[in-house]
């Protein structure tokens, strides 16, 4: 697990997103996203201090984090790599492309690499079908990816 | 407001934007700027053209030219020959793949002759982010004469009359949802649009929510005047930034004008639209699972009844209608429940929206009447098959739909038709496969899919799904018996008939189907331990082409478990049950003699 530590100002701003919200169990996953906007992910202590502010159990919350594959609890990397799993990328070879990211970077999909530089995951359709297969990095879509770019365009990350 | 002689539209959704359309923008209006011409020509950033395999694109009213692949430097000479000059640069614009004939004006485009635009009709015509434009295109008037003149029960009758069937998927007519809904009653009910699209693959939805939020916004207030809410809620995908910046934009703008909020257009109806974010969970397009989730809760579904017009969100009732069916309802009103009811099949009316992918020349969003063939689609909306590959199956219908073959090529697509084809109509998602495609691996994918989106609730969907995935894998792994081909048939039927929501009840369809359509292919999997397509890695057959062979013995001394023999100078032969298809014979080989199939 991360050795995320919480602390007061944290809490602070936990604090304020949840009073900003009415302090309402209801509003829990706008409550989430909020968080893991400021935050960049949802470390268990993250989670025990939202249970209180809500008064609600820590299980409950976990239970939703869980759930939802938009909300995750480890830290991306500086360059987060997302694949384009739909199925129009998926016939047109994503899975080479994975499997070609998952050799250069030593890291199964889901992981980070030591360095903290790039971590790796698959998601369900951007929706640049027209682009197949996609590859986003930070923001930047890269379409029509082929499995031999793949060094040249790691290569452009620099740091 | 300035007149201009000139507008030139540039796709602003998100597949077009990929690709540099907001520094087309950009460039395009100094360009403009420079030249002088701000008092002729107008910039407009729109919703999806729906031809994406070429984009970005830019289109240029009123000529209707049409301009693909635009890269940021040529816009240029778009201002400076089109705008100033009115010369159409000519490499720019869409050559037709036949006659190899650059087309001047687009509605000449094989791509656009046979689409009917009803939802999609505002799409990449007018600015998502002017209220005005929208209501320029009768915008808003629909809602206005309902209010003026309508009861709500003669607003649903016509909704009934027209015979529009939601299209997320289930297909049940939404008149009658609505008269449910209507009927029961409640201190408070909800107007819930359903924009939580998570059939990979499909993008529909968020491409009108992009193109054109206020025909959404205006169906939700027709739909809270019928039903008697005043509160409408927008589920929407976080994954979708523009989609939700474009609908805060639209709700803002709308609240400016009185068109949403208190005593909307001076009357006693009051009705307000809010944004509530999904976070990822295929389920969550159910819809007791999607009013669990906006109540802050795990997505999982309960048991229908009761059905959310009875009891919904926070235990009111709720209707819940998808966002491509709420985009129809403000023009059924405009043109008559008659018009509407003329186009399409005799039990599903209207058009549908299919976001086309896969192995198909013309990748992108399309929307086309009921009753359209396949052949059509394909071939002449989709331009036909990539690289001239034999067209093999189309996926309709994502994760719960199933596959349509060469044989189904000429029934007319509708709900009905569908269904007796073994799949469905979905949200929309229509994938073209090629014979590069291994059915096995495309029924494992889903699976895949399945597994990792099932809530856990029921235990047929959570341990069933993860069998038959299981099977799948060993299927293509070159380990499977005919049995197994057997058990996976018998286990889909229990996991169609015992999970608790559609989900699960639907999950199986994409094995059933190629089961049924692609069986020899299964076949050849478990007896022959082959793959057609090539696309299984473990079950690739290796053989040496005695023409190219040169007898070498590279492939015998790389082959680690001694399957290739062979005289010296003479072809060499592969042992095909020692091979264990490792490919170092392939990587060895200077001839190109080690053929792969």
């Amino acid at each position: 697990m991360s050795s995320f530590k919480i602390q007061d100002c944290h809490k602070q701003t936990i604090k304020q997103i949840c009073e900003s919200f009415n302090n309402n169990p209801g509003e829990l996953i706008s409550i989430l996203h909020k968080t893991q906007g400021e935050f960049g992910y949802l470390p268990e202590d993250i989670q025990r201090e939202i249970a209180k502010n809500l008064n609600i159990s820590v299980a409950k919350v976990y239970g939703v984090v869980t759930f939802y594959s938009f909300f995750t609890m480890t830290p991306k990397g500086r360059h987060a790599i997302s694949v384009c799993m739909g199925t129009a990328c998926y016939v047109r070879g994503a899975e080479k492309i994975v499997d070609e990211l998952k050799e250069q970077l030593k890291i199964k999909v889901g992981g980070v690499t030591d360095d903290g530089k790039f971590s790796l995951d698959c998601l369900r359709c951007v929706g640049a079908c027209g682009l197949a297969p996609v590859v986003l990095i930070g923001e930047k879509v890269y379409g029509r990816v082929e499995a031999n770019q793949i060094k040249d365009i790691l290569a452009s990350y620099e740091d | 407001m300035a007149q201009y002689k000139m507008h030139l539209l540039v796709c602003g959704g998100t597949g077009c934007r990929a690709s540099q359309s907001d520094v087309i923008v950009k460039n395009l209006e100094s360009s403009i700027k420079e030249l002088g011409l701000s008092e002729e020509a107008q910039v407009v950033t729109t919703g999806c053209f729906g031809f994406c395999e070429k984009g970005p694109i830019v289109k240029v009213i009123p000529d209707n030219t049409f301009y693909t692949q635009v890269k940021p430097e040529d816009c240029e000479e778009i201002v400076r020959e089109h705008v100033l000059k009115g010369r159409r640069v000519y490499r720019l614009l869409y050559e037709d793949p036949e006659t190899q004939k650059h087309i001047e004006d687009s509605k000449h485009m094989g791509f656009y002759q046979k689409q009917l635009r009803i939802a999609l009709r505002n799409c990449g015509f007018i600015d998502p982010e002017n209220i005005d434009e929208y209501i320029a295109r009768d915008g808003y008037a629909a809602i206005g004469n309902i209010l003026a003149e309508m009861s709500p029960e003669q607003a649903i009758d016509i909704m009934k009359k027209s015979g529009l069937r939601g299209r997320g998927g289930g297909g049940f007519p939404t008149g009658i949802k609505w008269e449910i809904a209507s009927k029961n009653k409640a201190d408070q009910k909800y107007v819930v649009c359903n924009a939580d699209e998570g059939d990979p693959g499909a993008f529909m939805d968020r491409s009108i929510l992009e193109g054109d939020p206020h025909s959404v916004l205006e169906a939700m207030a027709i739909c809270g005047y019928c039903i008697g809410a005043s509160k409408g809620l927008i589920y929407i995908r976080a994954e979708y930034p523009l989609a939700i910046k474009r609908l805060q934009v639209a709700i803002s703008q709308a609240r400016e004008y009185g068109l949403l909020g208190d005593n909307i257009l001076g009357t006693p109806f009051s009705f307000d639209v809010e944004l509530k974010y999904g976070a990822g969970a295929f389920v969550c397009g159910e819809e007791t699972a999607l009013i669990h989730s906006m109540e802050g809760h795990r997505g999982e579904p309960t048991v229908k009844p009761p059905f959310p017009a009875e009891k919904g969100y926070l235990g009111k009732p709720t209707n819940v209608n998808n966002v491509e069916t709420l985009a129809n309802i403000p023009v059924i009103y405009l043109k008559g429940a008659e018009w509407f009811a003329s186009i399409g099949t005799e039990k599903s009316k209207g058009t549908k929206v299919f976001a086309l992918a896969g192995k198909i020349n013309n990748v992108g969003l399309i929307e086309v009447p009921m009753g359209i063939t396949l052949r059509e689609v394909i071939y002449e909306i989709g331009g036909g098959i990539k690289g001239g590959k034999k067209f093999k199956a189309v996926q309709t219908g994502g994760p719960s739909g199933g596959c349509l073959t060469e044989k189904h090529l000429d029934t007319p697509i509708d709900f009905d038709n569908l269904l007796a084809a073994g799949s469905m109509m979905g949200s929309g998602g229509m994938i073209v496969m090629d014979e590069d495609d291994c059915m096995v691996s495309v029924a494992k994918f889903y699976l895949e899919f399945t597994v990792e989106e099932s809530c856990g609730k029921c235990a047929p969907c959570r341990v069933g799904n993860k069998r038959l995935h299981e099977i799948l894998e060993k299927i293509c792994a070159g380990k499977g018996t005919e049995d197994d081909l057997e058990y996976l048939k018998n286990l889909s039927y229990v996991i169609k008939d015992t999970s608790l929501c559609g989900l699960g009840q639907t999950s199986p369809n994409p094995v059933l189907s190629t089961l049924e359509h692609f069986y020899d292919e299964y076949l050849a999997h478990v007896r022959e331990r082959i793959c057609i397509a090539g696309r299984c890695k473990a079950l690739k057959l290796y053989t040496i082409l005695p023409d190219k062979c040169t007898g070498c013995t590279a492939c015998t001394r790389a082959c680690p478990v001694g399957a290739i023999t062979g005289e010296k100078r003479q072809p060499h032969v592969i042992d095909v049950d020692k091979c264990i298809r490792c490919g170092a014979c392939y990587d060895k080989c200077k001839f190109t003699a080690i053929h792969v199939q």
